[in-house]
């Protein structure tokens, strides 16, 4: 096949937005507390991987598993912390979990601290012919993972609760609902993908440092993404995600890399401000206005 | 079969069979031949990626004005990499898969290099090494070429140290940025401090974008140390000297300075003026220093660098991006092929002639010869670009071969010196 | 291990740093503490003074001067931000919570990337007289930068508390956080007010961004980190309290300092992050707040 590799380079992390933007909009859109602090998730994912393969050579589908649970941990222990606060506090503690998190990893030699590590990859590449399509391919199937899981969510029981709670989360406690355990679950389900998405970065870039694996670029999109698909319904941060994730890579390719973030701000502000509920909102008001 | 071989070129992923397919001396007035990197041109370490960029844009207007790389035109792209070694995966993986080039460049310095170090080993590329220090030690990528007229850090500090040494001095304080470049230094320095007999009285790792030294310079200044070597990028080199300044080091302070990156940056020796006097240094080239042709090389670099805005005497970098520029001519015309396996072996195997000097390898891709030298600031004004083209305000103190004068202790003393 | 001697004069320095963190939150502390806006936006609006001190300083103004005729500036484009929010988030009260704090994380992005597009990544300083040297005093050595920023912090925390209780709109910023109703039967209109509050908030943004820019040099992304450092005083202090931040940012200063010297400068950044946290999980109402 003579496709062009940059195709899989950039999928992936088209990709690895999708399984982010999923991931933030069970606690975000479900629920209504807003995750600043996706990048610690991402972190924890990524070294986790690093260790993992540094220590006992773990082969991907390792690390990215102990990525995960590592990175759920994190989620459930941030959760039980700051959970109890409202809104802004809670967003603002979840800010300070990245740069504490942040200032750990640099000053931890064996996984190269603040100078970062050169990795080499290994060369199983499964039924691949690059390493660069065996990672696509693996974020793919971690794309329709992370969005089953959030489809599931959805339609249970949990996810009648979530809504509870961002409606009015004294009337959900009053009427029964276990108010703080559906979310430490859904922080920890939330923080886990993170985790998942994060991990297979450092094979991505054979490279691994924290200053950009920390950074909190990464909030603004992984927020921006459901808010800008639509928060309510698990298709509207897949939406979100490829639509700008894609917009993204061709701005890197063509113009530059700051531009990348400005979409996203721009286009943040300007949903929030005309279209809070996001393109999946708009169609659904579109499609109310023509019958 | 001409056609087809045309066809194939033409069609996506062709750069890679270009390289590889010897019949590209056939398509001598067809496609360009493009030599691809990422620059630093803003960030820290803006001033002098500026500055190379102009040495490397002569060599390529030099060789397409006398008929390209084997008949074909040299296209040479770049990218802004702003210092960060974050973008430089990204960016080369571009230019492999999108823009497809034949040839490739690292970017200025170490940190923005060691990245893409893994990258370019997987692909098998050849890589031209632009003043990195040390920075394929742990990856050991066979076809690696570092113009960087040093080889590994013992070489560096040992005529720092040796300075230190005749002063009288016994100890020494280091302290270096958390980051590539500072630590492959500070960690040889560190080494030879080890097995000699220096007492290591202070030793701190700050990071990459700490802005305030007040609290490491008190702290050095307490543990009374009679050398000071500092490992560190531009940013931190200006805020290092302005704290030095305000915060003063102690009066038994032999020697200061040694791996500071920046104060090679004409801009930065310009805006830090007198703050320099008494500081010893690294550097590649400072006036006085003999090149074969190199005086001419200034003369036409300082004509395009004040017509751009940027570092205008060019001592530091833009004469050896030139030389990368001359080692890739000469490779390939040597070999006649742009495959970089070959361009590679025909590296390691010869000593090229360039403006600034005849460069050989050894077996890591660092030069075999080291010619760098250890210079110390003196009579530096305010404000005066111009001062430092006429030899005396750098003095080569090390090594022998180029010494233009002994090195004036106690630092203090050195400062206020006429 | 470290000696008394140093000790202390991380001590002094981290006093004269705390000062300075102290008035770089001012702002939030009234936007934040007194109007409950999610206003994270507050650190991008501080660098944003800070570019603007840079490019007014060019023309050969001393920065504090620069600082100063800023505010009025910054008054207005407080005020405009305010009506902004208010009409679009506060008015229809629905899920504020969520697009509020998105549309200020949102500002504070577009600040930040269009400071990079125009300004690039490099430091930026300012240079006056008074930045550079330090007064001596015996074995001390006191930057005299520190000691100007000093100067503008205690300056601008006893302009803004007399403000707050002596003057009539000020009292009223104080009480329309704590009981909006009382306020309109007393018949001041609380929009207004609130309005007034957050374009002081900005204006003291500009003063402060100078000072920023004085003790340092700037860059596009040091938003980021002073997220942590405003955050954790507002919080420590306890939201409302004026005199609270002047000893909230002491706290952080000297913690800072103190650490800087100890452990080393890597682990700054943790410092005021880590006291936010702290704060947060053991009394979130602050040290001082109501």
């Amino acid at each position: 096949m003579n496709v062009n590799e940059y195709i899989f380079f950039a999928g992936f992390v088209i990709l690895q937005f999708v399984v982010l933007a999923t991931a933030w909009n069970i606690l975000g859109g479900y629920a209504g507390y807003v995750n600043f602090g996706v990048p610690a998730f991402i972190a924890v994912g990524a070294y986790t991987a690093v260790v993992l393969f540094k220590s006992i050579s773990a082969p991907l589908v390792v690390q990215i598993i102990g990525g995960g649970i590592l990175a759920g941990l994190l989620g459930l222990t941030v959760g039980l912390l700051t959970l109890k606060l409202r809104g802004i506090f809670f967003s603002i503690a979840t800010v300070a979990v990245v740069f504490i998190l942040e200032t750990v990893v640099m000053n931890w030699r064996y996984v190269g601290g603040a100078t970062g590590l050169q990795l080499t990859r290994p060369q199983d590449l499964w039924i691949f012919d690059t390493y660069t399509r065996m990672l696509f391919f693996v974020m793919a199937v971690l794309a329709i993972g992370s969005v089953s899981i959030a489809r599931y969510i959805q339609d249970s029981f949990l996810g009648r609760g979530l809504r509870a709670v961002r409606d009015s989360e004294e009337a959900a406690e009053c009427s029964g609902v276990p108010t703080l355990k559906i979310k430490l679950i859904a922080c920890t389900i939330s923080g886990a993908l993170m985790g998942i998405a994060g991990a297979p970065m450092p094979m991505y870039l054979s490279y691994i440092e924290p200053t950009a694996t920390f950074n909190l670029n990464y909030s603004i999109s992984a927020l921006g993404m459901p808010i800008i698909g639509g928060t309510s319904h698990w298709i509207g941060p897949v939406i979100g995600a490829l639509l700008l994730a894609t917009i993204q890579q061709v701005v890197t390719v063509t113009v530059s890399n700051e531009l990348n973030v400005l979409v996203v701000g721009v286009l943040l502000v300007l949903f929030v401000v005309l279209a809070p509920d996001g393109i999946l909102g708009l169609i659904k008001k579109w499609k109310q206005s023509s019958k | 079969m001409d056609k087809i071989r045309r066809k194939i070129l033409e069609t996506g992923g062709a750069g890679l069979l270009a390289a590889t397919v010897p019949t590209s001396m056939a398509f001598a007035q067809s496609a360009p031949v493009k030599i691809g990197m990422s620059m630093p041109q803003t960030g820290g370490l803006g001033a002098g990626g500026q500055a190379a960029l102009i040495g490397l844009r002569m060599w390529v207007d030099d060789v397409n004005a006398k008929g390209g790389l084997l008949g074909r035109k040299v296209e040479f792209i770049v990218y802004d990499d702003q210092s960060n070694g974050a973008n430089t995966p990204g960016i080369y993986t571009k230019l492999l898969d999108v823009d497809k080039v034949d040839i490739l460049i690292a970017p200025y310095a170490t940190n923005p290099t060691a990245p893409i170090m893994p990258l370019v080993k997987e692909r098998g590329k050849l890589l031209m090494g632009n003043f990195s220090f040390q920075v394929n030690a742990k990856v050991q990528h066979d076809m690696w070429f570092n113009n960087a007229p040093w080889n590994d850090a013992k070489g560096w500090s040992e005529g720092f140290l040796e300075a230190g040494k005749n002063a009288g001095a016994k100890s020494i304080a280091i302290f270096a940025a958390d980051a590539e470049f500072q630590q492959n230094l500070a960690n040889g320095c560190r080494e030879v401090v080890k097995n000699t007999d220096w007492n290591l009285v202070y030793d701190q790792n700050y990071p990459g974008n700490n802005t305030d030294f007040s609290s490491i310079i008190r702290s050095v200044r307490a543990a009374r140390p009679e050398v000071v070597f500092v490992a560190c990028y531009p940013n931190e080199a200006v805020a290092i000297m302005r704290s030095v300044n305000e915060i003063g080091l102690g009066s038994q302070v032999q020697i200061f300075g040694g791996g500071m990156v920046g104060l090679q940056f004409t801009p930065v020796m310009q805006s830090l003026g007198s703050l320099l006097n008494g500081v010893v240094n690294y550097n590649s080239y400072v006036p006085g220093m003999k090149f074969p042709g190199i005086e001419d090389f200034f003369k036409r670099y300082t004509e395009r660098a004040i017509a751009a805005k940027v570092d205008p005497l060019g001592f530091y970098l833009p004469p050896f991006n030139y030389a990368t520029g001359q080692m890739i001519e000469q490779a390939v015309n040597a070999t006649k092929t742009f495959d970089n396996k070959r361009l590679a072996d025909y590296l390691r195997r010869n000593e090229i002639n360039t403006i600034v000097g005849p460069i050989s390898f050894d077996k890591n891709g660092e030069r075999s010869k080291p010619r760098m030298v250890q210079a110390q600031f003196r009579n530096i004004k305010d404000n005066d670009w111009e001062q430092f083209k006429n030899p005396g305000k750098q003095v080569v103190i090390w090594p022998a071969a180029d010494k233009q004068g002994d090195v004036i202790t106690p630092f203090d003393r050195a400062r206020k010196a006429t | 291990m470290i000696s008394l001697d140093l000790l202390f004069e991380a001590v002094l320095f981290g006093i004269l740093l705390g000062c300075f963190y102290a008035a770089v939150s001012l702002g939030l502390s009234v936007a934040f503490g007194l109007l409950d806006v999610p206003y994270v936006a507050h650190p991008a609006l501080l660098i944003l003074g800070s570019y603007f001190t840079f490019l007014l300083s060019k023309t050969g103004i001393d920065p504090i001067i620069c600082g100063l005729l800023l505010m009025p500036v910054f008054y207005v484009i407080g005020i405009a931000l305010y009506r902004f929010y208010y009409e679009t988030f506060e008015r229809r009260s629905s899920d504020t919570g969520v697009r509020g704090l998105a549309f200020f994380f949102g500002i504070a992005f577009i600040i930040e990337v269009c400071l990079i597009l125009v300004f690039g990544v490099d430091q930026r300083t300012v240079s006056a007289t008074y930045i550079g040297s330090s007064l001596e005093i015996g074995e001390y050595r006191f930057p005299y930068r520190m000691l100007v920023a000093f100067g503008i912090a205690i300056f601008l925390t006893t302009l803004l508390t007399l403000y707050f209780s002596k003057t009539f709109n000020g009292r009223a910023i104080k009480a329309v956080g704590q009981d909006e109703g009382a306020l309109r039967l007393m018949g001041a209109n609380p929009v207004k007010i609130k309005q007034l509050a957050f374009g002081i908030a900005t204006a003291v943004n500009a003063l402060a961004g100078a000072m920023l820019i004085i003790v340092g040099p700037v860059e596009p992304a040091m938003d980021r980190i002073y997220i942590g450092r405003t955050f954790c005083v507002v919080v420590l202090a306890g939201l409302g309290s004026m005199s609270g931040t002047l000893v909230a940012g002491l706290i952080l200063g000297i913690a800072e300092s103190i650490v800087m010297m100890t452990l080393g400068a890597s682990w700054a950044p943790a410092v005021s992050f880590g006291l936010l946290l702290l704060m947060l999980g053991i009394r979130p109402q602050g040290l001082f707040g109501r």
